[in-house]
């Protein structure tokens, strides 16, 4: 039996930890993921967990005890937000790049300036090319059941990555909601333990990590980091095949909502999502085929399966919680558009930029832009692609 | 949404109101009611204006914009009738709930023609006899439930006394406070 | 990620499919197979006769090229040995001659 619980998803995320008992926690407190390590460390300090905590100065100090933990053997978490992340980043890539698969609670917020703490994905959107696996969550729920699953996904043999869970910070971070906890037992067994096949603390094989790697090498190491990628693809659905076996929660690599024989759809990721559903179920109440489709992986990007998963819609909207400023359209519109083009071409699809700096998303917004996708649909003209919902004009 | 029960908060920092808010859906929780509890963050200071927000529903919430037209308003502080819009978006069929010790009908010139339910209820008196010192959330949390209707009031108390148990563990002598302080306020809520 | 590839089979030739991930070397004390001798502009020329075994050389070696036994120093390791000059400075009695490589 689930445990039926009320959590936000921060308390959530603190909770996924202590069940998961990692060897190592480093994090510095930031808005608005401060709360996961300080839950956390209270779990530390009563004796519920055996982690090392490690109360460092700065992200940059905290990924880089979690890259010297994950090297030596240990499973590595950690939790950030926006200017914490990208104080990261150097060490993002060095994760990665040393196939450490450290397991991150980004908590999403605007990366400033000006200095904001509310939430965007502008900062774990800058860290897509990272090298690291990105999850998001629409709730705290589906916070709590990434969380499990990264361990899994990003130790898998084939894979070795780092893996992020994103959620939206105050909006899901701080709001109280109903979750279904599993029991300690069931996720200790879920999880399992961290066995790497090789680690510097092992005494029968001594090893070098993080080497200089010169041009006659360095590209060899890119092109095998890239395989991994592309390997987690199949790691990520078996996982989630054998976490909905124990949880009856089913996950992909994103969730279709009234898709099937949708005209108009948007395109969106995280909470925003959850408002958007409300809006698909009343305007398919007024007869009209609105449909969603909500992004969970986001790297790697499962190009292949999301055109196949729109390419009947007449008319997509790419909602983006953050800018690029390509002067084209934020980064999910880039990729959703690449992904349809020579596959399902003739699809009118636009993009919308909202919610920036923790705008509220209201329900009216996302009607305005089923609306504005029923005039592509009638109309046959896209018109402006790179638009904006909800900013003051 | 079946039943779907959307509540407004409106308080200064300090008053407990995102307390309040997360012990009503701590309340409903335990009703076994899908829950939302949560707050807007603005500057944090003691004394800013704050809102926090409820959700009440007998299905799991998908929703998660702030409230625009809940079907009720709870407002900690009555001297923020003067400086907010506290019943914009206020369902008529709804009603509004004020700390004061005035009447509704004095209280109702206040609201900018607002022509649903207007209640009252004297928190600083109950809160100043009960626990000997202003904390006006506890008896705001029992006019809510009282006006609102969203949960039965017996399991309501029940439960309370089990998340005060819990939240006051360190000083158990102010629970008994506190649940007076909820009792009389259901008692005298003025309006219903 | 299971197989343990030798350094020695880390050659400039090798595929992406092969190298180690990351670059992690599984294989410690591998320095010795990576032959420095022909890095070597000066050469170090050890005057047996001259020398005193006052053993002053051996730790100041940067590349572990003099080699030690039973407490007494011995021809260097030319495979190793950069040319780098220290033995040169240090023994006080002009017991190594320090030479262009080649001559």
């Amino acid at each position: 039996m689930a445990i039926r619980e009320r959590l936000s998803g921060n308390e959530a995320m603190a909770v996924a930890m202590r069940q998961i008992n990692p060897d190592v926690v480093a994090a510095f407190p930031i808005t608005p993921s401060t709360e996961i390590p300080q839950y956390f460390s209270q779990f530390v300090s009563n004796g519920e967990v055996d982690t090392e905590f490690v109360a460092v100065e700065s992200e940059h100090s905290a990924m880089s005890a979690c890259i010297g933990a994950a090297a030596a053997g240990a499973r590595a978490m950690t939790a950030t937000s926006a200017n914490g992340l990208a104080l990261m980043w150097e060490m993002l890539y060095i994760a990665a790049s040393s196939r450490l698969p450290i397991t991150m609670s980004c908590v999403n917020r605007a990366l400033s300036g000006p200095i904001n703490i509310h939430n965007d994905h502008s900062d774990s959107m800058g860290a897509r090319d990272s090298g690291w696996i990105q999850l998001y969550s629409e709730n705290n729920q589906e916070a709590y059941d990434n969380l499990l699953q990264a361990l899994r996904i990003g130790e898998h043999e084939d894979v070795m990555l780092p893996v992020m869970v994103c959620q939206d910070g105050f909006i899901t971070s701080h709001a109280v909601e109903n979750i279904e906890l599993l029991e300690d037992d069931k996720v200790k067994g879920f999880v399992g333990e961290y066995e790497p096949d090789h680690y510097m603390m092992n005494p029968k094989e001594p090893i070098g990590v993080g080497p200089l790697d010169l041009p006659a090498y360095y590209f060899e190491h890119k092109r095998q980091q890239a395989e991994a990628i592309k390997r987690s693809k199949k790691v990520i659905m078996d996982v989630a095949k054998e976490y909905e076996k124990l949880t009856g929660r089913s996950y992909g690599y994103f969730e279709e909502y009234k898709l099937n024989d949708a005209e108009i759809a948007i395109v969106i990721i995280n909470s925003t999502a959850g408002t958007a559903k409300t809006v698909v179920d009343k305007l398919r109440d007024n007869g009209i085929k609105a449909g969603l489709l909500k992004i969970r992986v986001f790297r790697p990007f499962p190009a292949e399966e999301i055109t196949a998963a729109l390419k009947n819609v007449k008319a997509i909207a790419v909602m983006d919680k953050a800018e690029s400023f390509s002067a084209v359209g934020g980064p999910l519109f880039t990729e959703i558009k690449a992904a349809l083009y020579g596959v399902a071409d003739g699809i009118n699809i636009i993009n919308y930029i909202y919610g920036l700096g923790g705008r509220d998303v209201r329900s009216d917004d996302i009607e305005l832009v089923y609306n504005a996708l029923l005039e592509i649909q009638k109309t046959g003209k896209t018109g402006e692609t790179y638009r904006y919902v909800g900013v003051r004009e | 949404m079946a039943n779907l029960v959307e509540i407004r908060w409106h308080g200064r920092g300090g008053q407990g109101t995102k307390t309040a808010a997360l012990l009503l859906a701590d309340a409903a929780f335990s009703t076994g009611k899908y829950i939302q509890g949560f707050p807007e963050y603005g500057p944090e200071r003691m004394g800013a204006p704050i809102t926090a927000y409820n959700r009440i529903s007998d299905e799991r919430i998908k929703i998660h914009s702030n409230i625009y037209e809940p079907d009720y308003v709870v407002v900690v502080d009555e001297t923020l009738l003067a400086t907010i819009d506290v019943t914009a978006g206020l369902k008529e069929n709804g009603a509004i709930i004020v700390n004061t010790d005035k009447t509704p009908e004095q209280v109702t010139k206040y609201l900018k023609g607002y022509k649903g339910k207007v209640c009252t209820v004297d928190a600083r008196k109950i809160s100043e006899d009960t626990l000997g010192k202003y904390f006006p959330n506890t008896p705001m949390l029992g006019a809510v439930v009282k006006v609102s209707g969203v949960m039965d009031e017996k399991e309501f108390l029940e439960d309370a006394k089990g998340s005060f148990a819990h939240k006051f563990a360190t000083k158990p002598e102010v629970i008994e406070g506190n649940i007076k302080a909820i009792e009389r306020a259901m008692q005298e809520v003025h309006g219903i | 990620m299971r197989n343990r590839p030798s350094v020695k089979r880390m050659t400039p030739d090798i595929s992406w499919k092969d190298i180690t991930p990351g670059g992690t070397i599984y294989d410690a004390g591998n320095a010795e197979d990576f032959k420095t001798g022909d890095w070597r502009a000066m050469k170090p020329v050890w005057i047996v006769e001259k020398c005193t075994q006052c053993m002053l050389c051996p730790p100041v070696c940067p590349d572990t090229s003099i080699p030690v036994k039973d407490s007494k120093r011995l021809d260097y390791d030319y495979d190793h040995c950069k040319g780098c000059g220290v033995c040169v400075e240090i023994c006080p009695f002009d017991a190594i001659d320090f030479v262009k490589e080649g001559e």
